[in-house]
C-alpha cells in the first residue's frame, strides 16, 4: 500500500475514532464539545486536501486490508474524482455544521451525544464514498440509516422527531435491504466485489438477465434514501431534526447518497431504456411533484424539504438521461445545490431560533431587523430560483438545455415542458422564501423579538453564499472539480468549461418563461393557497401509518396462532416441520440401490422386541397412571441395553443399564412430589390429530433408519481402529476414542454435564426460598408412607453391596481402556452403590456421614481431565495428547499406564458428582415436605432395646 | 435385524411424539426419555449393524470390527440425556410446586388446558 493509501485509510477512520470523544465528555459544555469534533474532521479535511492535486492529476489512490476474504468482505477503499468531490463536501460542511450547531444548540441540550452521533454519521458518509467494496459500501450504508435515526430522534422528548426517526430508518432501511440483494447479485455478476473490478464489467453487466433484478433493487435502495418519489416522503418529517442535523443530512450530504451511487453506478447501470426510462421518469416526477408541494408549504423547514426532494429528483433525472453533459451538469448541481441549500437551512434554522417560529404565515418583514440574515438568505434562495450571476443558473440551464433535446416515448416535449414546469414552481417557491419571511411590512407579533444573531451563528451560511456568488459569477474556478469528478462518473476523460453565457439557446427562453411565470404564480399564492388547502390530496403519514400497522397486525396475529403459549403446539408445528423437510428432501433426491443384506433375527432378540413394542404401547396407553408407566419405562431400557449387547456395543450397553437405574430412581423421587396420576383431559380430536403426527414422525424416523442400514457408508472409523492400540495404548476403540481422539468433546461433554447439577442444585435452592416451599409443608405425603422405611433387610444387603460395588466400579473403571468399561461407567456404578445408602438409611443420616461435597467432585474433576490435557502443552504436544507406558511391578503382571487413564479419572469423578448432586438436590426437597429425619440407619434395630427417634 | 431395529426406532419415536404432545409435564418427561432413546438407537445405527464385532481389539485374531465411532457418540449422549432429563424433571417439579398445577401450557392458550391440576 503507498503512503497516499495510508492516508486515505486515516481519513476513514478519523471521524469514527472522534467520535468517542465527545460522547464521554458531556460536562465539558458545548464549545468543548464542538472543538473536539471539529478537529478530527478538521484534520480529516486537510489529509484530503493533501492527496487532492493527485486526483485532480486523474490518480486513483487505493487502500486494502484484508478483512473477511472468504465472504470477498475486505476493508478496501479508493479515493477518486466522484469520491474526491463527496468527500471533500462531507468534511467541508462537517466542519461548518459543527461551528453552527455550537450556537444552535441549547446548554441543556446533550450536546456531547449530538457530536458523536455527527462524527458516526459522518463516518459512516465518508466510508460509503471511500468504500471500494461494495459489501463494505453496504455495510456504511446501513450505518449510515442508523446514525440518522439516532439524529433526528435526537430531542427525545419530541413525539414528532421520534415518529420521524422511526419512518427514516423504515424507509432507507427497507430500501437498504433491497440494495443489498441488489448488490450481491451485481458482485456475482462481475464475479468480485472490489467496485474497481465491477465498474469495468459493464457490458457483461448490462447482458446479464439479472441485470434488471439488480437494476431495480439498487434503484429502490438509491430512491429511498435520495427521496425519490414515491419514497419522498419521510424527508418532511425528518425536519423534525435539530436544523444543524437537516442542513447536514437532510439536504447537504446523507440524501444525496443515493445521488452518489446512481453516479458511482452510471457507468455499469446506465446506457440502457431501462435506466433511462426508470430513474429520468422518477426524477422528473420527483422534481415537479417536490417543487409544487414547496409551494404550499407554511413550514420554512418544510419547504426547504420539499425543495430538497424536488432537486434531487433533478440529479436523479440528469443522471438518469444517461449523456456525458447531463452527467457533467449532475455533478455541477451537486456542487450548487449543496451551497446554496444548505445556507437556506441554516438561514431557516436562524430565523426560528431568533423569532422562535418557522410558520411563513407568522413571519414577514425580518430585513430591518435581522439585516445580516436577509443578505444571506436572499442570496441563497435567488440561487435557488436560478437567477443568473448565481451558481444555481448556471447548473440549472444546463439541466434545461439537456432537457431540451431529451426524447421520452418518442415525444420531443414531455420532458422539456415538465423541467420548465419544475424550474417554474422553484423560482416561485425560492421568491417566496425571501418575500414571505424578510419583505413585507413589519409586524409586531413575532412570538420572540428577532435580531442577528452571533457572528459564529451566520459564518457558516455566510462562507457559503460566499461560494455561491463566486461561482456564480466566475464558473471557471469550478472546472476542475467538476472535471474530475464527472470523468471519474462517466469513465471518461471530460473537459467541461463552466460559463455565464451560452448565446440565446431554448435552455435560456425555457429560464426566462420559468421566472416570469414563477413571479406571476407567487403574485397568485394567496387564492391559489386556498385551493390548495381545499383540494384533497393522500397524505402520505396516515398511508404509511396505516401500512405499518397492517404488517403489524399481520405479523401478530401470525404469532399468536404459531407462537400462542401452548408448547404442545410449538412440538407439533416442528414435528411436522421436520417430517415435511424430510420428506421433501427425499422427494428431491430419491434413494440409491440397497447395498447391505439383512442380518438375521435370532428367537430371543425377536422376544425383546416384542417386549420393547409392547413396553412402548403400553406407556402410550396407560400415561396416565404415571407410576406404571415408569416400571415400564425401566423395560424399554433394559431392551435397549439388551440390543445394544447383542449389535457388539458392550459399552453402550454398561452405560444404557447403569442411566437407566438412575434415571428411574430420579423419576420416581420426582413423582413423590407431582400428582400421581394425569388427569385425562384430552378430547378425542386431539388424541387422533397427536396420533396422526406420532406416527408421521415415528413412521418417517423407522423408515429413514432403515433406508440408511441397508447401505454402506463411508467412515473415518478405519482410523480409529488402526491408531487406536499404536497411538492411544487402548484396545477398546470406543473409550480410546471418549479419551483420546475425540478427547475435546468428551471433555465438553463432562462440563455440560457439571452444569446441568449445578442448574439443577440452584433450581433446588430458589425453590426452597419460594412459595413452593409453603406449599410442599402443607402437602400430605403421609398416605403412602411404609410404616418401616429403613427396613433391616436393605440396610444390611446394601451396606454390604456397598464394598462389592466399590470394587466392580473400580474394576470397570480400570479395564475400560481395554475392555468395555471406563469413566462414565464407573462413575454410575459408583453412584448407584452410593444411592442405594440414601435409599436404605434415609437421606440425613447418609448425608451425615459424607465426606466430601458432591459440587467438589465435580470441579476436581473437570479440574484434573483439563490439566491432564493440558500436561500435553508441557511436551509441545497440542491439548489433551495422549501418552502412555508399559510398567511391570512384580508380582503384578505387566500393566499399562496412560495420561488417558487420568483423563477419565475426572470424566468419571464429574459424572459421579454430577448424578449425585441431581439426585441428591431431589431428596432435599422431601425435607421441606415434613419428612422425619432419621439418625439411626435402620427404624427397627433389633440390637437396640430402645429406639430414638427425632422429629424434624 | 434391520427391520426390528428400524421398527423399534418408529415406534419409539411416536409414541415419543404423541406423549411430548401432551398437557402435562410428567407425560411430556416420559415422551423426552422415549424420544431419547429413539435416537440414541438412531445414531448408533447410523454405524450399521454387526453382531459379535465389538470394537474390542483382538491381539490374537485378525477380524474386523463395528463402527466405533457412533458407538462412542451415543455413549455421551445417553450421559447428557439422563442429564437433560434430570433438569427437566427439576424444572418440571419446580414449576407444579410454585404453580400448584403441572400444565405444560399457558392459561387459557389451549381451551383444554382450562381445567385446575387434581393431586
Amino acid at each position: 500500500m503507498s503512503h497516499e493509501g495510508y492516508l486515505l485509510l486515516f481519513i476513514a477512520v478519523l471521524p469514527f475514532v472522534g467520535a468517542l470523544v465527545p460522547g464521554v465528555m458531556i460536562r465539558a459544555g458545548r464549545t468543548a464539545c464542538a472543538s473536539f469534533a471539529a478537529v478530527p474532521t478538521a484534520l480529516a479535511f486537510i489529509l484530503l486536501l493533501m492527496l487532492a492535486p493527485s486526483v485532480m492529476r486523474g490518480e486513483v489512490i487505493q487502500a486494502e486490508l484484508e478483512w473477511l476474504p472468504q465472504l470477498g468482505l475486505s476493508a478496501s477503499f479508493f479515493l477518486d474524482g466522484l469520491g474526491l468531490l463527496f468527500a471533500g463536501m462531507i468534511l467541508g460542511v462537517g466542519l461548518l455544521i459543527i461551528l453552527y450547531a455550537r450556537f444552535y444548540l441549547s446548554h441543556e441540550d446533550p450536546v456531547g451525544q449530538f457530536y458523536t452521533y455527527l462524527l458516526l454519521f459522518q463516518g459512516a458518509m465518508l466510508g460509503i464514498v471511500l468504500s471500494d467494496n461494495i459489501l463494505l459500501l453496504l455495510i456504511f450504508w446501513e450505518l449510515t440509516s442508523l446514525s440518522s435515526f439516532l439524529l433526528i430522534g435526537y430531542w427525545k422528548h419530541l413525539p414528532e422527531g421520534r415518529q420521524g426517526a422511526r419512518m427514516a430508518l423504515a424507509v432507507t432501511g427497507a430500501g437498504g435491504l433491497a440494495m443489498i440483494g441488489g448488490m450481491l447479485i451485481l458482485g456475482s455478476i462481475a464475479g468480485s466485489y472490489n467496485l474497481t473490478d465491477i465498474l469495468e464489467q459493464g457490458d457483461a453487466i448490462r447482458a446479464s438477465d439479472w441485470y434488471m433484478p439488480a437494476l431495480i433493487l439498487i434503484l429502490l435502495g438509491a430512491f429511498t434514501k435520495s427521496a425519490q418519489f414515491p419514497f419522498h416522503f419521510w424527508l418532511p418529517h425528518a425536519m423534525a431534526a435539530p436544523t444543524p442535523v437537516s442542513a447536514y443530512l437532510h439536504s447537504a450530504t446523507m440524501v444525496k447518497a443515493g445521488v452518489f451511487l446512481l453516479a458511482r453506478m452510471w457507468p455499469v447501470l446506465s446506457g440502457t431504456d431501462a435506466w433511462f426510462y426508470i430513474v429520468a421518469t422518477t426524477g422528473l416526477v420527483t422534481m415537479v411533484l417536490g417543487a409544487l408541494i414547496a409551494l404550499f408549504k407554511d413550514d420554512l423547514k418544510a419547504l426547504l424539504a420539499f425543495s430538497t426532494v424536488s432537486h434531487l429528483g433533478l440529479l436523479t433525472m440528469l443522471l438518469g438521461f444517461g449523456t456525458q453533459a447531463a452527467a457533467v451538469a449532475a455533478v455541477f448541481h451537486i456542487i450548487n445545490h449543496l451551497t446554496f441549500k444548505a445556507a437556506l437551512f441554516m438561514t431557516a434554522g436562524i430565523v426560528d431560533h431568533e423569532t422562535h417560529t418557522r410558520d411563513i404565515k407568522r413571519l414577514g418583514g425580518l430585513r430591518h431587523l435581522m439585516p445580516v440574515t436577509f443578505v444571506i438568505g436572499t442570496v441563497a434562495a435567488l440561487s435557488m430560483a436560478g437567477i443568473p450571476l448565481f451558481n444555481g443558473f448556471l447548473s440549472k440551464e444546463m439541466m434545461l438545455e439537456e432537457a431540451s433535446h431529451t426524447y421520452w416515448a418518442g415525444s420531443a416535449y414531455a420532458v422539456p415542458v415538465m423541467a420548465t414546469i419544475g424550474a417554474l414552481l422553484s423560482v416561485a417557491y425560492s421568491l417566496r422564501f425571501i418575500s414571505h419571511v424578510f419583505l413585507g411590512p413589519q409586524r409586531d407579533d413575532y412570538p420572540h423579538k428577532p435580531h442577528d444573531p452571533p457572528f459564529g451563528m451566520w459564518a457558516s451560511p455566510g462562507l457559503l453564499i460566499v461560494l455561491v456568488l463566486l461561482i456564480g459569477v466566475a464558473p471557471f474556478v469550478a472546472d476542475g472539480i467538476v472535471a474530475t469528478a464527472a470523468s471519474a462518473v462517466t469513465g471518461a476523460e471530460l473537459h467541461p468549461h463552466l460559463k455565464i453565457w451560452h448565446g440565446v439557446t431554448p435552455a435560456l427562453w425555457m429560464s426566462v418563461a420559468a421566472v416570469a411565470g414563477g413571479v406571476v404564480l407567487l403574485s397568485a399564492h394567496a387564492p391559489l393557497d386556498r385551493l390548495w388547502a381545499a383540494a384533497p390530496r393522500p397524505e402520505a403519514k396516515a398511508i404509511f401509518h396505516r401500512l405499518v400497522a397492517a404488517v403489524v397486525g399481520f405479523s401478530r396475529w401470525f404469532t399468536e396462532v404459531t407462537h400462542n403459549g401452548a408448547i404442545s403446539r410449538y412440538l407439533a408445528i416442528f414435528t411436522l416441520a421436520s417430517v415435511l423437510v424430510g420428506w421433501m428432501a427425499y422427494r428431491g433426491s430419491g434413494l440409491p440401490l440397497p447395498t447391505r443384506g439383512l442380518l438375521p433375527v435370532p428367537p430371543v432378540i425377536a422376544v425383546g422386541w416384542i417386549l420393547l413394542i409392547a413396553a412402548t404401547a403400553y406407556v402410550v396407553v396407560v400415561h396416565h397412571n404415571r407410576f406404571q408407566s415408569l416400571v415400564l419405562i425401566g423395560i424399554i431400557g433394559l431392551m435397549i441395553s439388551a440390543g445394544f449387547v447383542y449389535l457388539s456395543a458392550p459399552d453402550l450397553a454398561l452405560t444404557q443399564i447403569s442411566v437407566e437405574t438412575v434415571t428411574i430412581m430420579l423419576l420416581l423421587l420426582a413423582l413423590n412430589f407431582m400428582p400421581q396420576m394425569t388427569p385425562k383431559e384430552s378430547s378425542m380430536g386431539r388424541k387422533l390429530r397427536d396420533a396422526i403426527i406420532a406416527v408421521a414422525a415415528g413412521g418417517s424416523v423407522g423408515a429413514l433408519a432403515y433406508a440408511f442400514m441397508l447401505r454402506d457408508v463411508e467412515t473415518i472409523s478405519d482410523y480409529h481402529l488402526a491408531n487406536s492400540y499404536e497411538g492411544g495404548g487402548g484396545t477398546n476403540v470406543v473409550n480410546v476414542i471418549l479419551v483420546d481422539f475425540r478427547g475435546y468433546d468428551t471433555y465438553g461433554e463432562i462440563i455440560v454435564l457439571g452444569i446441568a447439577g449445578f442448574v439443577i442444585y440452584a433450581l433446588m435452592r430458589a425453590l426452597l426460598d419460594g412459595p413452593a416451599a409453603r406449599r410442599l409443608r402443607t402437602l400430605e405425603f403421609g398416605y403412602n408412607i411404609s410404616k418401616d422405611r429403613h427396613p433391616l433387610m436393605m440396610v444390611v444387603v446394601t451396606r454390604v453391596l456397598m464394598p462389592i460395588a466399590v470394587v466392580v466400579g473400580i474394576y470397570i473403571f480400570l479395564r475400560g481402556h481395554n475392555q468395555p468399561g471406563g469413566g462414565f461407567v464407573a462413575g454410575l456404578v459408583i453412584a448407584i452403590a452410593l444411592l442405594m445408602q440414601y435409599m436404605a438409611s434415609g437421606f440425613f443420616w447418609t448425608q451425615a456421614r459424607k465426606k466430601i461435597e458432591y459440587h467438589t467432585l465435580i470441579g476436581i474433576g473437570v479440574v484434573i481431565a483439563g490439566l491432564t490435557g493440558a500436561g500435553a502443552w508441557l511436551y509441545a504436544r497440542p491439548f489433551l495428547t495422549s501418552s502412555y507406558t508399559y510398567v511391570h511391578w512384580p508380582p503384578i503382571e505387566e500393566f499399562e499406564l496412560a495420561t488417558a487413564m487420568l483423563f477419565d479419572l475426572g470424566v468419571f469423578l464429574t459424572v459421579l458428582g454430577a448424578v449425585m448432586l441431581m439426585l441428591y438436590s431431589l431428596s432435599r426437597i422431601a425435607r421441606y415436605a415434613g419428612e422425619t429425619v432419621n439418625v439411626e440407619p435402620m427404624d427397627y434395630d433389633p440390637g437396640e432395646r430402645a429406639e430414638e427417634k427425632v422429629e424434624a | 435385524m434391520e427391520i426390528i431395529v428400524a421398527s423399534a426406532i418408529g415406534v419409539l419415536t411416536a409414541g415419543g411424539v404423541y406423549l411430548i404432545l401432551r398437557l402435562r409435564t410428567f407425560p411430556v418427561i416420559l415422551g423426552l426419555a422415549m424420544l431419547s432413546y429413539a435416537v440414541n438407537v438412531f445414531l448408533f445405527a447410523s454405524g450399521r449393524l454387526a453382531i459379535d464385532q465389538s470394537p474390542i481389539l483382538s491381539k490374537y485374531a485378525d477380524i474386523s470390527y463395528t463402527d466405533p465411532l457412533p458407538q462412542a457418540l451415543v455413549l455421551t449422549a445417553i450421559v447428557i440425556s439422563f442429564g437433560m432429563t434430570a433438569v427437566l424433571v427439576m424444572i418440571g417439579l419446580g414449576a407444579y410446586l410454585e404453580a400448584g398445577d403441572d400444565h405444560i401450557d399457558l392459561d387459557g392458550s389451549e381451551p383444554e388446558a382450562g381445567k385446575d391440576g387434581t393431586a
